[in-house]
């Protein structure tokens, strides 16, 4: 059957037949070919320059890198904060013949722990293998040496060098100086809200605390940027250009690091503060707290052990008693009441009252008594600062009222907040009736007038509120504002920030500022003045105030006796002065928490610093130019 | 024309058997394969002494069938047919996984893809059997020829390889095209085929099949997962312009943002480091092959012949269109090489042994013309 059909096929016909089909086919070719070249035409020639720069989307990074951050000076030219290489050992997986092996050897090495080798793994787990992963973090000189002695045995295993914050005046400087940590999920919500993520694209730490965080900006420094090749996982294969970072600022802080320590030893570890001024600028020359630690265990990373530590400890060490401790003033602001009373015509030179040891009022069952048994006998105005009569101040806090006090005070920087170049700074109580009467839903007593009279009842204020207080008297009226920052340092000068002031305390007379100032060199220099004892045998004159703040009420008809009452509850000595009397250089506040009366505590305290101070051979200043406000904010 | 091939003395390559035009074309392509495969392989003489190990392997193969008359293939047909059949049963029911798929056949000293057979038998099993009717054929011998295609076609899709079944399904119906099926046909088969599509969708596409469907109509959808490979290859070409970034520049290719570089996709490194200009001219070859093929199935003197050329010749370019067309974004990626520049032994051998009968209907005219 197919023989035949074969027989009587038509071939010439079959054969056009296929021609046909063929040439239909071709023509379908052809029409495909057509649309995959156009197709490419639209590729290669239309979206050209999108493909291309998607193409170098693909290839070309942008690496920012880390400026470098700026150091910090002493007055002086002291280095207080600096940066130094930190050593990581970091191993390279891909180039590792045998991981185990290799992570074995160094853990024998090195004595690599058991939670450095699970960060170890962890790590590896979340890293391309090209990347190096850190097994040790900080090196000490002798895992280096260890290390590099034997480098040749360990292939892929390198030691890494990184820049990183070191404060070599460890608890010293903390509170003030603050210190840099790593940047956590917060501050970058921060960076990214003031527009600043860019900038801190590659850099590791920010500052937390202190002078650290207030002056991030200057001390911060641009980011580079650094434009390299990549492969497709990231693997850079070429570095195309480089745009260096602008390091920080260098910075140089009024602080004197001299005075700092000596506050420190003088402070011999007790729990407080002191603060040193120079009220000529209101340059702080030292602020320091007590109990403090060091700041260098942040830069790292604290252990969670070590920060409960500081956290739960009674005596709050993280707490920067400088500028965030609150005390009652106490008969430190006496002066100030003296000054107000003179200048509201409330009081004259010739004002006395007669101490008896007890004030009352008519119509009042209250008796607030003076601290001495017994009274003062006669005193005048004068005389009521340099013994520190109480009595005199109930009854002129009386007179003046609340509402007279309270605003003046505030003039004196009470209430308010300094403005000194710190985050971490508490403004206190200036009490009002208003601030009572939202704090408490209470109205004003007279007797609340009365306790303020002697720094007591709601009035606080923090160290440096009083040694700001104390510049506002020696500068009769003129203020300055506290600052930490001095300038910029430039081919070894100081590029100096101007000046900061505040409008001036409006003055009645100026006898009546001689009058307060002359009692504080009463208090220091005549033999009834309540300082006079710590002062003894001084080499300069100098002039200040003591105070010992109750933090305990002794009922009506007790006695306060020191050892009756718990070490928390006993008084807090306190001691603001200056010195030397006519030109005054250094102004101070000294605050120790339970320690007692402020003259046999507080007033030997800033007399050993003051010595110092008028002792040494003084340290020969940076040059400093002052330049426009602009250019160094 | 047949006096003329009767009498002209016999050149020495068609004494063997060979086309000389053909296997220059065929060189070209291999050239120009090497070098992309030496420039997307991270320039490492490796993989081009791998391919030209193959190409070796592959010529051989082309050579010793082109010895082959055309007449023995038609008897060979039939056997060729059923037993790549069985063996890719075979497969279903004991064949090897590799990436996903059950395509292996593991014969203890080779391992090999029966479908890459069925690429072969199906044109030889069609063209024989509508060859024994005279043409154009009855609509029923075309039916029985469609079943001849299906069979195959279903159980490859079934391993999953869509890619092959593509190849096998497109070279059995061209034969069936070109034996002059009525056109009333032709829409009609293209109508079920649309109707099958669904079918297809829901009851023989694996799940990553649809997904590269989906990738296909919006890659962007998902630039990381599977539409990155879409998205890097168009940049790769897109990027390469009109005269392309250079013989060994291709960023796209060199940094490794390319997937399948040496393979599937190597297309992509050719047209990144010469543009436009180069795949034209990379074009223009092809064509040529396709233009070779079609002469050669018009010039043969029987219609077996003249079904299995211009099936071989269309199945050809069906690798050519696939290929472009989805390393450039017009269609979904199924896996179709680069005929002939693409990386990779299996292919190559399968594509040169249908060259190989391609020169034999192309040299053998003589023997056959005598029988019929």
């Amino acid at each position: 059957m197919p023989a035949k059909r074969q027989m009587i096929r038509d071939h010439s016909a079959e054969s056009n037949l296929f021609a046909r089909r063929a040439f239909v086919s071709i023509v379908v070719v052809l029409s495909l070919m057509f649309v995959i070249i156009a197709n490419l035409y639209v590729l290669q020639v239309q979206k050209y320059e999108d493909y291309q720069t998607r193409s170098n989307g693909n290839r070309i990074k942008v690496l920012p890198v880390a400026p470098n951050r700026g150091l910090i000076y002493d007055r002086n030219g002291v280095i207080l904060a600096e940066n130094r290489p930190v050593f990581s050992l970091e191993i390279t997986p891909e180039d590792v013949i045998d991981l185990d092996a290799t992570v074995a050897e160094l853990s024998l090495l090195l004595n690599i722990s058991e939670s450095e080798l699970e960060r170890f793994n962890r790590d590896m787990k979340r890293q391309r293998r090209f990347k190096p992963v850190s097994l040790r973090n900080q090196l000490s000189q002798d895992d280096v040496a260890l290390f590099s002695a034997q480098q040749h045995k360990f292939e892929g295993v390198a030691i890494e060098a990184r820049l990183s914050r070191y404060y070599p005046f460890k608890d010293t400087l903390t509170h003030m100086l603050g210190y840099v940590a790593r940047i956590n999920k917060r501050d970058l919500e921060k960076l990214e809200a003031n527009n600043q993520a860019a900038n801190y694209a590659a850099t590791h730490d920010i500052g937390k605390q202190g002078v650290e965080k207030f002056h991030e900006p200057l001390l911060h420094g641009e980011v580079g940027y650094q434009q390299v090749e990549v492969n497709n996982q990231g693997r850079i294969i070429r570095v195309l250009s480089f745009e260096p970072p602008v390091p920080g600022r260098d910075i140089v802080l009024n602080i004197d690091i001299e005075l700092q320590r000596t506050a420190q030893i003088a402070l011999d570890g007790r729990t407080g503060s002191v603060v040193i001024t120079d009220p000529r600028d209101g340059g702080v020359l030292a602020l320091y707290s007590s109990p403090s630690y060091d700041p260098n265990l942040f830069v790292h990373g604290i252990s969670s052990f070590e920060y409960n530590k500081l956290l739960q400890s009674k005596a709050s060490p993280l707490l920067n008693r400088a500028t965030q401790g609150r005390y009652p003033p106490a008969s430190t602001i006496k002066p100030h009441l003296a000054l107000l009373g003179l200048e509201e015509g409330v009081i004259d030179s010739q004002t006395e009252i007669r101490d008896r040891g007890e004030y009352r009022l008519k119509n009042v069952e209250h008796v607030w008594r003076d601290w001495k048994k017994g009274g003062h006998g006669r005193v005048d105005v004068t005389r009521s600062v340099e013994v520190s009569c109480d009595t005199f101040y109930y009854d002129l806090a009386y007179r003046l009222g609340i509402d007279r006090i309270s605003e003046s005070m505030r003039m004196f920087g009470f209430g308010e907040h300094t403005g000194i170049d710190l985050y971490e700074e508490s403004r206190a109580i200036m009490p009002t009736r208003g601030w009572k009467r939202a704090r408490f839903n209470e109205p004003w007593y007279i007797g609340d007038t009365i306790s303020v009279g002697i720094g007591q009842s709601y009035w606080n204020a923090t160290p440096l509120q009083l040694a700001q207080s104390v510049n506002f008297l020696v500068n009769r009226g003129e203020r300055h504002v506290p600052r930490l920052l001095k300038g910029f340092m430039q081919d070894g000068m100081v590029k100096a920030n101007p000046i900061e002031m505040k409008s001036p305390i409006p003055i009645v007379d100026p006898k009546n500022w001689d009058i307060v100032l002359d009692s504080l060199y009463g208090t220091v220099n005549r033999q009834h003045g309540t300082a006079h004892t710590a002062y003894r045998g001084a080499k300069y004159i100098s002039a200040g105030k003591t105070g010992t703040a109750q933090l305990f009420s002794v009922a009506q008809d007790e006695e306060y006796e020191v050892d009756n009452v718990a070490e928390h509850l006993r008084d807090n000595a306190m001691y603001i002065g200056y010195a030397p009397f006519e030109k005054p250089e250094l102004s101070i506040a000294v605050t120790i928490e339970n320690a007692g009366g402020g003259g046999s505590n507080a007033a030997p305290v800033a007399r050993q610093i003051m010595d110092f101070y008028f002792s040494r051979e003084k340290p020969s200043e940076l040059a400093s130019i002052i330049v426009d406000d602009t250019e160094v904010r | 024309m047949e006096a003329k091939f009767t009498t002209t003395k016999t050149s020495f390559l068609e004494r063997l058997h060979i086309d000389g035009f053909l296997l220059f074309a065929i060189s070209c392509l291999m050239g120009i394969g090497l070098i992309t495969i030496y420039s997307s392989g991270g320039q490492e003489w490796d993989l081009v002494h791998r391919q030209l190990t193959r190409l070796a392997i592959a010529l051989i193969g082309m050579f010793i069938l082109a010895q082959v008359p055309p007449m023995a293939y038609r008897r060979a047909a039939i056997y060729f047919y059923s037993v790549g059949l069985a063996m890719l049963v075979a497969v279903l029911l004991f064949g090897d996984v590799g990436k996903g798929a059950q395509r292996w056949l593991d014969l203890g000293i080779i391992r090999f893809q029966p479908s890459e057979i069925m690429k072969l038998a199906v044109p030889l099993m069609v063209a024989w059997y509508i060859s024994k009717f005279s043409m154009p054929p009855r609509a029923s011998y075309i039916s029985v020829g469609f079943v001849l295609v299906l069979i195959p076609t279903l159980l490859i899709a079934k391993q999953p390889d869509l890619g092959t079944s593509l190849l096998v399904a497109s070279s059995g119906i061209f034969a069936l095209f070109l034996s002059g099926m009525s056109w009333r046909l032709i829409s009609f088969v293209t109508i079920l085929g649309g109707a099958f599509a669904p079918i297809m969708w829901f009851f023989l596409m694996k799940g990553y099949q649809k997904q590269r469907v989906i990738t296909f109509l919006n890659p962007e959808s998902d630039p990381l997962g599977s539409g990155y490979h879409i998205i890097q290859s168009k940049i790769a070409i897109g990027s390469g312009g009109v005269s392309g970034k250079g013989w060994l520049q291709g960023t796209q290719s060199q940094l490794e943002f390319l997937p399948e570089r040496h393979t599937d996709f190597i297309f992509a490194v050719f047209s990144e480091e010469f543009g436009l200009i180069g795949v034209i001219g990379l074009l223009f070859i092809y064509m040529c092959i396709i233009a070779r093929g079609m002469i050669i199935a018009s010039r043969a003197q029987d219609a077996f012949s003249k079904l299995l050329a211009g099936s071989i010749t269309l199945t050809f370019f069906v690798y050519v269109f696939v290929n472009m067309g989805m390393v450039s974004g017009l269609l979904p990626v199924v896996g179709v090489p680069l005929p002939l520049v693409s990386y990779g032994g299996t292919s190559m051998v399968t594509l040169l042994a249908g060259f190989g009968i391609l020169m034999s209907i192309s040299t053998q005219k003589r023997l056959l013309s005598r029988h019929s």
